[in-house]
């Protein structure tokens, strides 16, 4: 049987919760190889074991972790060229579809990008358009890239031997352009990766002022969900930047979207309309967002959600 | 020093976007269309580094006859001169395509530095930055939330999950800007004015040396074999707070086993 590679994405030893999803998707097209590049393969091995990984692709040079992008795409290119496979899975995060992008160009390949889902004969779909619009798409040239986006499928375990396999590690001069000479981590860094969230907690205009914030965080501390925030409440200065869930911020698909103080511009929605669940808090009863919500209370947040955080703590024992 | 901005024309993203029946391209018809609002702040970036460092901004762009407006917008707000490849050649073409035709004319034209948007709203992949610094051989520097140029060094702030990563590289590069890099300028009367007499050249396929066989739909490395409107949601339950809102919401929230 083919292989399929998979990018793992990983942060340090610990696989982040995509590279299962990947390895889910995998198994229904072929043998899952996993592709880990950098440290920390040896002690991530048992998860991917978990969840079928036939093999793992390791190298472990310090340059995958010291220059931006480059050096991961020519790694998964010497292992496309030596294993053949039948299709490339990466996680369709901003650094995964930049490599999968530059593993394109090497291998002639055609190239899917945010797949929500895979189906027969590698056919993706895609919600496109803030999710007003869902395609189905097939890659005709090459082999199969596809980036899916994180938290689309639901990861299911089924055993694996995950035999390492060591792969070269030479890096040319050319993928040494850009040198990461520091990684700075910001606050926030406790709660789950926005994209990668199974809840999402987001708050707007209604929410005030950045003070006001503290409340949204202790909703999605309660729920152990990811922090969000509209763009009218980052670009008010708020909350930070990189939190934003919107037509140019993040798009998340979380199992619970819970949209405090947010209108519901087509901004936003764009972001967070294929959430499974959707629960709305705002005082507007007219505030668009209530079209999207399975659940929405109309009421003022500053008392609907102290209520709300009370009542999932009585039940959490908390 | 010579930068060039790359801008695309999108369609408004406050207006219903579709593809066409025929072809499953983007409607481009079908909606108003504008600059893509990212490549502001590639523009802004760019006019902030040729007042500092000297050097001229030339705007880049692949589109439509309909997009020499978001080019005169470009131009409006203070670069030098334009570049128009437009050709019906290029229709359909995919982000591959894209890159190839792109990485062709900035080949022929020259640069210290490209700068683009983060992503564009309407395919929304963010990744012709990389894909540039592939097809070029120069170095990679995306999603910057802030730059600083230094001679021939170039160093940034790259966006990530966790924060940021202090990056560096030498010139030329490619370069893409996240939008809390920098405020856009609104175009003065002044500069919309002068953006009239400034030089836009057009080039097609031929001007520009790019083999038409590797661009346009027939060249795209994908193919759509369906695509629909998501049906709308099913109305979910609404209820007002009566002093019991947040009860409710938690009694919701347990039915539903989330907690």
């Amino acid at each position: 049987m083919a292989e399929i590679l998979v990018l793992a994405e990983h942060s340090g030893e610990t696989v982040k919760k995509v590279t299962c999803e990947l390895l889910t998707l995998a198994r229904r097209f072929g043998e899952p190889a996993v592709v880990w590049a950098g440290p920390g393969a040896e002690a991530g091995r048992e998860r991917l074991a978990e969840f079928g990984a036939a093999k793992v692709y390791v190298a472990d040079g310090p340059e995958f972790d010291d220059y931006v992008v480059a050096p991961k795409a020519e790694l998964l290119a010497s292992l496309f060229a030596s294993a053949s496979p039948s299709a490339v899975l990466v996680a369709s995060t901003p650094e995964g579809r930049e490599i999968a992008a530059r593993l394109a160009i090497k291998t002639g390949s055609g190239l899917i990008i945010d797949a929500v889902d895979i189906g027969d004969d590698l056919v993706a779909e895609q919600s496109i358009f803030g999710g007003a619009i869902v395609v189905n798409s097939r890659v005709t040239a090459g082999t199969p890239i596809i980036a899916v986006r994180p938290n689309a499928t639901t990861p299911e375990p089924a055993p694996g031997p995950a035999e390492i396999v060591p792969a070269g590690t030479d890096v040319t001069d050319a993928a040494k352009g850009a040198r990461i000479t520091e990684r700075v981590v910001q606050e926030g860094g406790e709660r789950p990766e926005l994209t990668e969230a199974s809840i999402v907690v987001s708050g707007g205009r209604g929410v005030g002022n950045a003070e006001n914030f503290a409340l949204i965080e202790k909703l999605a501390d309660a729920l152990g969900a990811a922090v969000g925030a509209s763009r009218a409440a980052t670009d008010a200065g708020w909350y930070p930047h990189q939190f934003q869930v919107g037509q140019t911020g993040k798009m998340v698909s979380p199992q619970l979207y819970l949209a405090v103080g947010i209108s519901g511009a087509i901004q936003h929605r764009a972001g967070m309309q294929t959430s499974k669940t959707i629960m709305v808090i705002n005082k507007d009863a007219e505030a668009p967002i209530f079209e999207l919500a399975d659940f929405g209370v109309v009421g003022d947040l500053f008392s609907v959600v102290p209520q709300l955080i009370d009542g999932i703590q009585q039940r959490s024992g908390g | 020093m010579n930068i060039v901005v790359c801008v695309k024309q999108v369609p408004d993203t406050g207006s219903e976007r579709t593809l066409k029946a025929a072809d499953s391209t983007l409607d481009r018809e079908a909606s108003d269309a504008l600059i893509n609002e990212l490549d502001e702040y590639a523009i802004e970036e760019g006019l902030r580094l040729a007042e500092a460092e000297g050097g001229e901004v030339t705007i880049l762009s692949m589109g439509p006859p309909r997009a020499s407006e978001s080019i005169r917008k470009a131009l409006s707000m203070g670069a030098d001169k334009a570049v128009h490849l437009v050709d019906d050649g290029l229709a359909g073409s995919d982000v591959l395509a894209t890159s190839e035709a792109i990485a062709t004319v900035l080949g022929r034209i020259g640069f210290d530095l490209v700068i683009l948007g983060s992503e564009s709203t309407d395919a929304r992949m963010g990744v012709l930055a990389a894909l540039l610094a592939e097809r070029l051989g120069v170095p990679q520097l995306s999603f910057a939330s802030k730059v600083e140029i230094d001679g021939q060094a170039i160093r940034i702030h790259r966006q990530a999950d966790y924060g940021y990563d202090k990056v560096e590289a030498s010139l030329p590069a490619v370069l893409s800007v996240v939008e809390k890099i920098n405020e856009p300028r609104y175009p003065s009367f002044k500069g919309i004015m002068a953006a009239k007499k400034k030089p836009v050249e057009t080039l097609s396929l031929a001007d520009a040396g790019i083999d038409p066989a590797r661009v346009g739909l027939a060249a795209s490395g994908t193919e759509v074999v369906s695509w629909a409107k998501r049906p709308p949601r099913q109305a979910g339950t609404i209820v007002k707070d009566e002093g019991d809102g947040g009860v409710k919401a938690a009694e919701f929230l347990a039915a539903q086993k989330f907690i």
